[in-house]
């Protein structure tokens, strides 16, 4: 099935609607059309095609609820998902969180399709991994790497007259390079919606300079360092954050956000003032969609004003319980920061580690949002304002909470992706103070 | 274990029907559709022949095909809640070829033959196109052909056929007993595995096979709101190759000690009743004071150690580079395995690899390139002498043949070398976990899996668990918090010092041990008996915010 446009969307919808004898219906409609392909050891190694679409039917009757999928369109074909999701329903127990389809909401415009990015071909994918390769081949180094592209529409109806529509493009690559010694590696990701602003030769580059510059990095002994944050390392501590600004759990005692006797740190201040963290799906750097697989809309939130603690997120049973707002989980992270480049951070510094990119981070402790995890690929002394060598990797014991209120210094945010979630994050490079390193790592 | 599929089953294990979400994993189906018997052998052997012959005329040297049906069920609750009852079912072909000296895979849901047909020639397609990509041609382990064969997981119950009311009871009964105990909340979930998969290949096989796991689970959690403290504890179950007889515990079920652990079998209302009883403590338990300590780790909790520090650096793609770019690489490097004298741990460390032992999750008769399964030594008295490899890699390391670990999450992804069951060799001299714990002075014993973390080639790591129990001159005085241990891999092999008897043997493992790009979920099992290791650093993880 090719994107389907809003009216042909509708029209589809509107027809499996038809079909529904149930108390409430919602249907959800998601189709795309992507491509990937993997290299290792200076040559390719996987690649895929993959094209699906999906069609979700939930039917209710009071608060039991069935679900039945579809990926054929016929009349008969939808009537039999209708029917389906209606037998599942019957058979189901009561969900007493289960809410009402939403009513009709207003949706702003989206930014997330760019058609150059739905026009990717084989061959283009097949030429960027041939560009990466030069690079690679042209400084002796060994590239890994993956390039991801899709291009998709998602749609919702419901029996309640909830129309939504959205279609969206996103291409991801990510690369690794080593030196053939394995002394040294460094690493690029970036993720765009727009192909154009992919550049993957100098994605590759940046990733080569690393994996030379890291080569026969020395020990430091751990401790409490000042750190320089690429926003690539910065993104996978502040996600663990935004991951648990969940209400229910900051209301049931069991959250960083919690108080004794029940109550929650909404509304206080957390972390240093210059920290304002917020979502916005019409930022034009970094577009996202208007509207959640529930029909709740997406708008612009602030989370965090000036370290305050502003704003948690709800499922909608919760935000009904607890008669509020049911603002959902965001979809993209933007984080103020200052005017300042990397360099410019790094020339202020007079003694330091730059850190670019941080890896494998785990949950130690959810009541202060404790995370270990190491740094990887490319781990640097400062001094003076000057990099002066390499360092061997650290492991770090840190809690996002406690480095927003270390904070020295905030560079220009700039887009990144984590390396975690693959969540997208604007964000700006950070300078904090007593960052803690509990140990050493001899890995590359 | 990679996050993102970690969060993904945790939101499953606590988070409801979110279904959308769901529609990845498979269509929901009604329990009693799971139990409809899927396409007939001789159906799936004349499309897979439509594959083969077709993948050949386009030109391939190599073919296979794999018709799969997964069936997952997920009963999820909380409290009184029932949150989600979900029934998924994924059902389509994947076929790979070797043309050109390179690889292609194309998958469909079609089960049409021109469908089958066309989709193999795309692969035909994509293997040509690769091939002008590739610095050297693909060298394919010999691998004779069976002919036709099955294999399925020899379960008691199958656990598609207990009616979901009855896990639903258990699970609610669980609940109550956790929190009548005292609990503030409780969560517990049943999920139920069965990969029903064909593989034929041009080889001459023709393998139909039917796997089962399941895993039960549950966390209880109590809140101190004066003090605004919170602590958890989740179940001692281990994910297993096995159907719902998992959950009735036998005579040799319970293993006695401080806390009881589980062989083979499974008390869930007993492990909830004793885990409500733990958080209770753990509330109250004194933070550890850091420093040297010797560990005594049970195998509830040493699998996870096992899986990250030995099974996944001695992953044949990972030492070659082909991970380098997400999982990573290896510090067991082919030089040190070429050395033959590379001292990975001490004399008593022996570490096996396989795809057979009863009740683990790794165990199929044929994995997913057609090899029989087998049993491998990757570590003996210490020393590095193997790794995991599948026919592409076996000439890399000498091997006349795979040793069978390729593996593919679902029909729809490319199979590549995935882990077997990695396992330590229980120790060959009598010892219990009591005289273990006799002759530490200062120590503690871990017991379930926690908080874990180690760097790309699996030097560095740290681990948490689930209980803590202080060890003073040969006794258990009490239980601490706060605990985390970080060791270098080959130091802390090396400072493996006992290993209690075979009697006390259990399996550990995880449905989600995550690798590749994209990314892909695989299931197993790490063996082991209660192990100690002398002088590991131990910080405290307790902060103030």
């Amino acid at each position: 099935m090719p994107i389907l446009s809003k009216e042909e969307a509708q029209a589809l919808l509107k027809k499996v609607l038809a079909f529904s004898k149930a108390d409430e219906c919602e249907v959800n409609l998601y189709g795309s059309d992507g491509g990937n392909i993997r290299y290792a050891r200076n040559a390719v190694s996987t690649s895929g095609g993959i094209s699906s679409t999906t069609l979700i039917v939930q039917s209710s009757f009071g608060k039991k609820v069935g679900t039945a999928t579809i990926n054929e369109y016929d009349d008969a074909s939808l009537e039999k998902a209708v029917r389906r999701s209606e037998e599942l329903a019957r058979l189901a127990p009561e969900n007493p969180e289960h809410m009402p389809v939403l009513a009709p909401q207003q949706y702003a415009g989206s930014k997330t399709y760019v058609p150059a990015t739905a026009g990717i071909t084989p061959k283009m994918r097949a030429d960027a991994v041939a560009q990466s390769l030069a690079v690679a081949n042209e400084k002796d180094l060994v590239a890994a790497g993956f390039w991801d592209n899709n291009a998709g529409f998602a749609a919702m109806m419901n029996s309640k007259g909830l129309f939504a529509y959205n279609t969206s493009t996103n291409v991801s690559f990510n690369v690794t390079l080593r030196t053939k010694d394995g002394k040294g590696s460094g690493y690029a990701s970036k993720g765009y919606n727009d192909v154009s602003k992919l550049d993957v030769a100098a994605a590759t580059r940046v990733a080569a300079q690393k994996a030379a510059a890291s080569s026969n990095a020395r020990a430091l002994e751990p401790g409490k360092y000042t750190v320089i944050l690429e926003p690539a390392a910065a993104i996978v501590l502040l996600e663990t954050m935004f991951m648990n600004m969940d209400a229910r759990s900051a209301d049931e005692g069991r959250s960083f956000l919690s108080k004794p006797g029940g109550k929650t740190k909404l509304g206080e201040k957390l972390v240093d003032e210059r920290v304002t963290l917020y979502s916005d799906p019409q930022n034009p750097d970094m577009p996202t969609s208007p509207w959640t697989g529930d029909g709740r809309p997406q708008e612009k939130v602030t989370w965090i004003d000036k370290g305050v603690m502003k704003n948690l997120f709800y499922s909608r049973y919760w935000a009904q319980q607890k008669n509020v707002k049911a603002i959902p989980f965001p979809d993209s992270a933007i984080m103020e920061g200052g005017s300042a480049s990397l360099e410019d951070l790094i020339k202020g510094t007079e003694k330091g580690i730059l850190v670019t990119r941080l890896w494998y981070i785990r949950e130690v402790d959810p009541q202060t949002l404790l995370y270990t995890g190491l740094t990887r690929d490319g781990t640097f002394y400062i001094e003076n304002g000057q990099i002066k060598y390499p360092v061997k990797n650290f492991r770090f014991n840190e809690s996002p909470i406690i480095m927003l209120n270390n904070l020295e210094e905030l560079g220009k945010p700039e887009r990144t992706v984590s390396g975690e979630s693959d969540i997208q994050a604007l964000i700006p490079p950070m300078k904090i103070r007593d960052f803690t390193f509990t140990s050493l790592s001899d890995a590359i | 274990m990679k996050r993102k599929e970690f969060l993904h089953l945790s939101a499953m294990s606590i988070g409801a029907m979110m279904l959308p979400k769901f529609s990845l994993l498979g269509n929901p189906i009604t329990a009693e559709e799971a139990l409809y018997e899927g396409l007939d052998v001789s159906t799936k052997k004349a499309l897979a022949d439509v594959a083969l012959q077709a993948a050949t005329s386009k030109g391939a040297t190599y073919a296979d095909i794999r018709i799969g049906r997964y069936l997952n069920q997920f009963v999820t609750t909380r409290e009184k809640k029932v949150q989600g009852i979900a029934n998924t079912e994924s059902l389509g072909v994947g076929i790979r070829v070797i043309a050109n000296g390179s690889w292609g895979f194309a998958a469909t849901n079609s089960f049409t033959k021109e469908d089958i047909a066309r989709t193999a020639e795309k692969a035909v397609a994509v293997a040509k196109a690769n091939s002008k990509i590739i610095t050297e041609p693909v060298q394919l382990a010999p691998q004779k052909g069976y002919g036709e064969v099955t294999w399925k997981t020899p379960v008691e119950q199958n656990a598609f056929t207990v009616p979901v009311k009855d896990k639903v009871d258990l699970l609610l009964q669980a609940n109550g007993i956790a929190m009548q105990g005292g609990a503030s909340f409780v969560n517990s979930a049943i999920l139920a595995v069965n990969e029903q998969k064909y593989f034929a290949s041009t080889d001459g096989s023709y393998i139909d096979q039917d796997i089962h796991r399941i895993f039960p689970t549950f966390t209880v959690t109590k809140i101190d709101r004066a003090s605004n403290k919170f602590q958890s504890r989740k179940s001692l179950s281990a994910p297993s190759g096995m159907g719902y007889e998992y959950l009735t515990p036998l005579a040799d079920t319970r293993v006695a000690g401080i806390v009881t652990r589980y062989k083979g079998r499974y008390d869930l209302l007993e492990d909830i009743k004793n885990a409500t009883a733990d958080v209770e403590q753990k509330l109250k338990a004194k933070s550890v004071e850091p420093g040297k300590y010797d560990l005594v780790l049970d195998p509830s909790h040493l699998w996870l150690t096992i899986h990250e520090s030995v099974a996944h650096p001695t992953e044949l793609d990972r030492v070659l580079g082909y991970e380098a770019n997400y999982a990573g690489t290896s510090f067991l490097t082919l030089d040190k395995w070429k050395a033959g004298n590379f001292k990975f741990g001490s004399d008593l460390v022996n570490i096996v690899g396989d795809k057979l032992q009863p009740g683990s999750l790794g165990a199929v008769g044929y994995d997913d390139e057609g090899v029989k399964c087998k049993e491998w030594d990757i570590i003996k008295n210490g020393v590095l002498v193997n790794y995991q490899a599948i026919r592409d890699q076996a000439h890399i390391i000498g091997l006349k043949e795979s040793q069978g670990c390729c593996y593919a999450q679902t029909w729809a992804d490319v199979q590549f070398q995935r882990m077997p069951n990695v396992s330590l060799r229980p120790g060959t001299s009598p010892l219990s976990v009591d005289d273990m714990i006799k002759n530490v002075e200062k120590g503690i014993y871990i017991v379930g899996d926690g908080s874990f973390s180690i760097d790309q080639q699996r030097y560095n790591f740290q681990f948490g668990g689930q209980t803590f129990y202080e060890i003073k001159n040969g006794k258990i005085v009490g239980m601490l918090n706060d605990v985390a241990y970080q060791a270098n891999t080959q130091e802390f092999w090396n400072s493996c010092t006992a290993i209690a008897d075979a009697s006390d043997y259990r399996l550990g493992g995880a449905f989600n041990d995550g690798k590749g790009q994209p990314s892909q979920s695989n299931a197993v099992s790490h063996g082991s008996s209660t192990t100690r290791f002398n002088g590991v650093n131990v910080i405290n993880t307790a902060r103030k915010i």
